[in-house]
């Protein structure tokens, strides 16, 4: 059976260019656009990995990444922070909060992404 | 709230604070100051007046006269500098939104360029190969002003974050010569390095620095012209480290020399020779230097060649 990532990210570009890649390399992947939908998808799905943008409608990521870790049925799916923030402030935030992997978009191509993708899942 | 509000107003180093300006260039501070060089002034004008005419109440009068009209002189003069400062700080805060704005789009962009260059959609012909490294190659360059324009506005904002470590200057220098070899070839450029050995550690952000350092080989090596030199040297020099990049490229021209480090700007001569360039460059890694405990400076001949040099303290 393959394994399931979530991809919780609101731009359903990327959405759309992660699950091509990503179903290539034979992952089952699910979409959720906000931080409520990826809150209950992680619940139902329990998928093997969590890619978690922090800039979200309704939930701001750090919630999500708190609440998934606060929850007894998701805190121990690896979630990979992947986001446009920078901030030495937020990489330490999201690490305190469970966090397994910090990654700026702009920092690394998407081979690279779905390397990290794979040795967080232990391949 | 409003107590607040009111409290903050009379927080000077508050409000200074807000606009990351020193107390001297301080607008709330400087109408303080004058303030008080008024009332000073006043007491003795007073004091100087009623020696030598008759009528104490007139000489009170002219006083308080002219000491209302300085006073008012000076809120005008103070409104409008904190006016200016308040747009100042607004036109940083509007380029740090922009910026941030624009890097979702250009990731998407990046993303999607090499997911079709990888050839995992269909098979890809060196032709169309061609056209999407133009594509990247470009997203590159739009990548790398947003993230230049974030880092102006957060100097400028004074939020430039910098973590203090105990780092290497001869490693970071030999990291930053490693990743620029490929460009320095391709520009047909020899690189010369003359890098003493055991050098001691220094404290700094590595990452702010190596921006700083890649900086200065970037543009040694971007503005040579056809058979290209660039030296670089490290030594210890008093209690400071000291870093030295030299050319034999275009030079800067005498009249443009003091505008150099200053954002924005781009000497007439480079623009002729190259397009690419934001002008930021020299910018950003003077505010890194300085703010890191350093000091830069520059020598340079048009059509001789540059010499650009940082020390920063060794403890």
């Amino acid at each position: 059976m393959s394994k399931k990532i979530l991809f919780i990210e609101d731009e359903s570009a990327l959405q759309k260019t992660f699950g091509e890649i990503l179903k290539q390399e034979g992952y089952e992947t699910i979409s959720a656009l906000d931080g409520e939908i990826g809150l209950r998808l992680a619940k139902e799905n329990k998928p093997n990995i969590i890619l978690l943008d922090l800039i979200l409608p309704k939930i701001h990521g750090f919630d999500v990444l708190k609440k998934l870790k606060e929850d007894n049925e998701t805190k121990e799916i690896p979630v990979i922070v992947l986001t446009n923030l920078e901030g030495l402030e937020d990489v330490e935030k999201a690490l305190e909060l469970g966090a397994t992997t910090y990654l700026v978009k702009t920092q690394y191509s998407l081979e690279e992404v779905v390397q990290k993708i794979k040795k967080a899942l232990g391949e | 709230m409003i107590s607040e509000k009111i409290c903050d107003q009379f927080n000077i180093v508050k409000q200074c604070r807000k606009y990351d300006l020193t107390l001297w260039q301080c607008p709330q501070f400087l109408f303080l100051v004058m303030g008080m060089v008024i009332i000073f002034s006043t007491l003795i004008t007073y004091a100087i007046g009623s020696k030598y005419i008759d009528d104490p109440l007139l000489v009170a009068l002219i006083v308080l006269l002219i000491s209302a009209i300085l006073f008012i002189i000076a809120a005008i003069i103070t409104r409008s500098f904190e006016r200016l400062a308040e747009a100042n700080r607004m036109k940083s805060e509007f380029v740090s939104v922009v910026s941030h704005q624009l890097r979702s789009p250009l990731s998407n962009l990046k993303w999607v360029i090499e997911l079709l260059m990888s050839g995992r959609i269909s098979s890809v012909s060196e032709k169309q190969l061609e056209y999407f490294r133009i594509l990247r190659e470009n997203s590159k360059r739009m990548e790398e002003l947003v993230q230049d324009l974030l880092t102006v506005s957060r100097i400028e904002q004074g939020r430039l974050p910098l973590k203090k470590e105990e780092i290497s200057l001869e490693d970071l220098v030999k990291t930053a010569i490693k990743d620029t070899e490929i460009f320095a070839r391709a520009s047909n450029v020899e690189m010369k390095f003359n890098l003493a050995r055991n050098l001691p550690q220094i404290t700094a952000d590595p990452s702010q620095l190596k921006l700083a350092v890649d900086n200065l080989l970037d543009n040694a090596i971007r503005y040579v012209k056809e058979k290209g030199k660039v030296e670089l040297q490290l030594k210890k020099k008093n209690s400071n480290l000291y870093f030295e990049v030299k050319d034999n490229g275009v030079g800067i021209p005498r009249d443009d020399q003091k505008y150099i480090f200053q954002k924005f700007f781009r000497s007439g001569n480079i623009k002729r020779h190259q397009t690419e360039g934001s002008g930021l460059g020299l910018y950003i890694t003077k505010s890194i230097i300085e703010k890191s405990g350093g000091k830069i400076g520059f020598t340079s001949q048009e059509g001789v060649g540059s010499t650009f040099w940082f020390t920063l303290p060794i403890k």
